[in-house]
């Protein structure tokens, strides 16, 4: 069980002159899935990705603001950014498994972290594949490449990888954006079944999906953040005008 | 499942804060490693260049003969009485053979980067850039090779003279530098958007109208980036040069009479010198001018690249 | 002339233009080859050159320009690589980056004969290594450096940035992300342009006239003992190598085979100088099966 959550306080993002994402304050509760939704361009993505300092690794990125975990502000000068990282689970809109066996992509973090004993990583290994459902179909080849496997497979394996170096936050960027529907559902049912553990921050552009995942809902538009709220609230009755008509699909 | 989960997070419960060791030396080892590395490059190339001035400049210094001369001089007698450092002509066979290299070079080249991007791309690709590059890959000393025992018997066959001297350096020189050219041209003509084209075929332009108007004077600037390329190669090569081009310390009357350049004087004499002796430091003098030849042929294609750039 | 003409004239100069070049490759490689094939044997290429005599091979050459590119190799990869990583991963952009930038191109247009000059008067003379493999192996590392450089630095370039992200986000390290991640993704693109890069290497010779010297000692292929003087693996004494003789065997040769010899030795150096290209592109092309496989 994990009790952390996320704080960010007037987070702003500053590609060179332009402000990505303009003084955003936002609350994530552990055991949560709190949708990131809003047109593109609309700042979520850069704003995820400021909430593991993924930004430092783009030249030109400028970050004001507060992003509290666990008592800690993740923005100060002192904060190692690498064991940060390992706390903060990151999944990609296109699958992106290293190069390696099934069975490296899951054991590289772990043992990386520490872990070298072979029954140990087995463990995890199967653990890890067996949450992210993903255990039956690749338990008889897991030192076969990583690529061999489907898109959503792929997604899936992923996902493993992610929470193979127990993370207490995972965020996702359009996780399913690239993969088709069974593999969707199916990525979905996965979300659901983690953020009994995690909390989670997903970003989407997918309206449906944000309804079915979410706890909360945070609408962002222009860089700014707009509306949040708990999902039924801001797809049923939203306060702002622009949430509405972005959700009734009358823009984006 | 738990047990980690106690090695890691029980361990080191503030991870955020408290960083392990490990991965902060690595970070440092990997970081000092890599600027190490670059640490030589740049020593070396300050080494080259510190050490290469401070001879060559001895033999104004030391040896008291004045820029003036050595740059105009038109005799080269190091070791006579009194010794005379003349170069220019050597300074001339320099520039004269990279020179005529490249007007030959150029146009062929350049045909071969339209053949390659505009009339057969296929083709090119399959053919034409293997071809490309095992011209590139050929070593200078067997250009030499072939240009003594093809070229030289072809020109004397033809021409008045030997057949060694400047024709025949520029001709080795041009088939060495082709490549440079081509591939430089190639990319910039591969780099062209091809809205432009599309748009001069849609007002009914043939191709070679839409290469001649359109896509040459586009793409003008790379192209003479290569062709620079080219040059500052042609410029430095020693050997094959100095095989072909007779070694005679004068300026040559015609295209077919021996000459030197200032490669090929090195080449030659470096190894029968005496360290430290006026001849020596003349020809650390003539190593000084091929170095500050090659800063300002970077800086001209930096300029190029520059304007290629707006 | 109307502008179809025009049009039809130029591409058909421009064809011929390009089958003219095909041509002047094979006919210089055909010449090469068919000229120098005649003359190699087992026994040029095993036995020592003879001066003034007729029938000299060239064993010891093709020894020593092995040799010496395995020692170049040797150094240039750990420093090529080191070098790449840094301009690819750690150099923030800015001036100074910049600068480094213009340092290694300018390093890589200095002409072969300077680079072998400064060997002779820092290498040779001023550290005391003499006319040496080993003056020649640095001579050559200075030389081909920068293309190292280059190749580390776009063979890294070309790894996708979700690579080396997920590998962050795992609370990787950056140095274990590029050797760990980047590296072996890399691979195919740096071992191929390495393989050319030797190509470039084996070739050269005006770097070397100064530095790996002119003459090879009576080498003794039963002394295996490095140290020795006269064992064919000691780095510490001067070694001619296969270009280098080429070129003094044209310009000063005395033996009454001398072009024969010439033609002989060009065309053992381009067979070599090709089997680099063919090694290059066809290990490229397993390596990338390989890396990017789907089974």
């Amino acid at each position: 069980m994990q009790n952390t959550g996320l704080s960010v306080k007037n987070l702003s993002v500053f590609y060179g002159e332009k402000e990505a994402v303009k003084s955003v304050s936002l609350e994530f509760s552990p055991r949560q899935v709190t949708a990131l939704i809003g047109p593109s361009g609309c700042g979520k993505s850069t704003f995820l990705r400021s909430l593991n300092r993924m930004n430092d690794t783009i030249g030109g990125v400028k970050t004001t603001g507060e992003i509290w975990i666990d008592g800690h502000n993740i923005n100060d000068s002192g904060v190692d950014v690498v064991l940060l990282r390992q706390q903060i689970g990151m999944v990609w809109q296109r699958p992106n498994p290293f190069h390696k066996s099934i069975y490296e992509n899951i054991a590289f973090g772990p043992r990386y972290h520490g872990i070298r004993s072979k029954r140990e990583l087995d463990g995890i290994v199967e653990d890890c594949l067996r949450r992210a459902a993903l255990w039956e179909e690749t338990k008889d080849r897991l030192h076969k490449s990583a690529l061999a496997l489907s898109g959503g497979q792929q997604q899936r394996l992923c996902i493993a990888r992610s929470i193979a170096v127990k993370p207490k936050i995972i965020l996702m960027d359009e996780p399913a954006s690239a993969l088709d529907p069974v593999s969707t559902a199916k990525i979905e049912e996965l979300i659901s079944e983690l953020k009994k553990e995690y909390c989670i921050i997903i970003v989407t552009h997918n309206m449906h999906q944000a309804a079915r995942v979410s706890d909360r809902t945070a609408f962002f538009y222009m860089g700014k953040l707009i509306e949040t709220g708990e999902t039924d609230q801001i797809f049923t009755n939203p306060v702002e005008k622009s949430t509405d008509d972005y959700i009734s699909g009358r823009f984006g | 499942m738990d047990q980690w989960a106690v090695k890691q997070d029980g361990n080191k419960p503030n991870l955020i804060r408290k960083p392990s060791k490990q991965h902060i030396r690595e970070e440092w080892v990997g970081r000092v490693y890599t600027a190490l590395c670059i640490l030589f490059l740049i020593v070396t190339i300050i080494a080259i260049v510190y050490f290469v001035a401070s001879r060559g400049l001895s033999t104004f210094i030391k040896n008291g003969v004045s820029i003036g001369d050595l740059l105009t001089g038109l005799k080269w007698a190091p070791e006579g009485e009194p010794a005379l450092f003349g170069a220019l002509p050597f300074i001339f066979g320099s520039f004269s053979t990279s020179l005529l290299a490249a007007l030959i070079a150029a146009p062929l080249g350049c045909c071969a980067a339209i053949f390659m991007t505009q009339i057969m791309p296929g083709a090119g690709r399959r053919y034409m850039q293997p071809v490309i590059e095992l011209l590139a890959g050929i070593p200078s000393v067997v250009y030499g090779f072939v240009g003594l025992s093809v070229i030289v018997p072809m020109l004397r066959n033809i021409f008045p003279g030997q057949g060694i001297g400047l024709a025949a350096g520029a001709l080795v020189l041009s088939v060495m530098i082709l490549p440079t050219i081509t591939t430089i041209a190639t990319d910039a003509l591969a780099a062209l958007p091809s809205g432009l084209k599309e748009g001069s075929f849609a007002l009914g332009a043939t191709r070679w109208q839409t290469i001649y108007r359109i896509v040459l004077p586009t793409t003008l600037p790379a192209l003479l980036t290569g062709v620079v390329l080219g040059m500052s190669r042609a410029f430095g090569e020693a050997l094959a040069v100095q095989m072909v081009i007779g070694n005679a310390p004068h300026i040559p009357r015609s295209l077919f009479e021996s000459t030197s350049t200032l490669t090929s004087v090195i080449t030659l004499s470096m190894g029968n010198t005496i360290t430290g002796s006026a001849h020596n430091n003349a020809l650390w003098s003539l190593a000084l001018i091929l170095l500050a030849m090659t800063f300002i042929f970077v800086f001209i294609v930096r300029f190029l690249e520059r304007r290629n750039k707006r | 002339m109307s502008a179809k003409t025009a049009n039809r004239v130029a591409t058909a100069v421009i064809v011929l233009v390009a089958a003219f070049i095909v041509l002047l490759l094979a006919g210089l490689l055909g010449y090469i080859i068919f000229r120098g094939l005649g003359h190699i044997s087992l026994d040029f290429l095993t036995s020592a050159p003879e001066t003034i005599k007729a029938g000299g091979g060239i064993g010891p050459q093709l020894f020593n320009s092995l040799f010496l590119l395995v020692l170049t190799l040797i150094i240039t990869i750990p420093l090529g690589l080191g070098a790449g990583i840094y301009m690819s991963q750690y150099a923030k952009p800015g001036r100074l980056t910049d600068s480094i930038r213009l340092v290694v191109e300018v390093l890589s247009s200095f002409p072969s004969i300077v680079v072998g000059l400064f060997g002779l008067l820092v290498i040779v003379n001023l550290f005391g290594f003499g006319f040496s493999l080993f003056s020649g192996a640095l001579a050559l590392t200075v030389f081909n450096l920068p293309l190292m450089v280059r190749i580390t630095e776009q063979a890294l370039a070309g790894v996708p940035r979700e690579q080396k992200e997920a590998s962050l986000a795992l609370g990787l390290s950056r140095w274990k992300t590029i050797t760990s991640v980047m590296m072996p993704i890399s691979m195919p693109a740096i071992v191929t342009g390495t393989i050319l890069a030797s190509g470039r290497v084996f070739g050269e010779a005006a770097a070397l006239l100064f530095t790996a010297g002119m003459s090879s000692p009576r080498l003794d292929f039963t002394d295996w003992n490095p140290l020795s003087p006269f064992s064919p693996l000691n780095p510490f004494r001067p070694a001619e190598t296969l270009a280098v003789h080429i070129w003094k065997v044209n310009s000063e040769g005395l033996a009454p085979d001398a072009a024969e010899i010439a033609a002989g030795a060009s065309a053992v150096l381009v067979i070599m100088v090709l089997l680099f290209n063919f090694t290059a592109r066809w290990f490229g092309r397993v390596l990338y099966r390989k890396f990017t496989a789907t089974k």
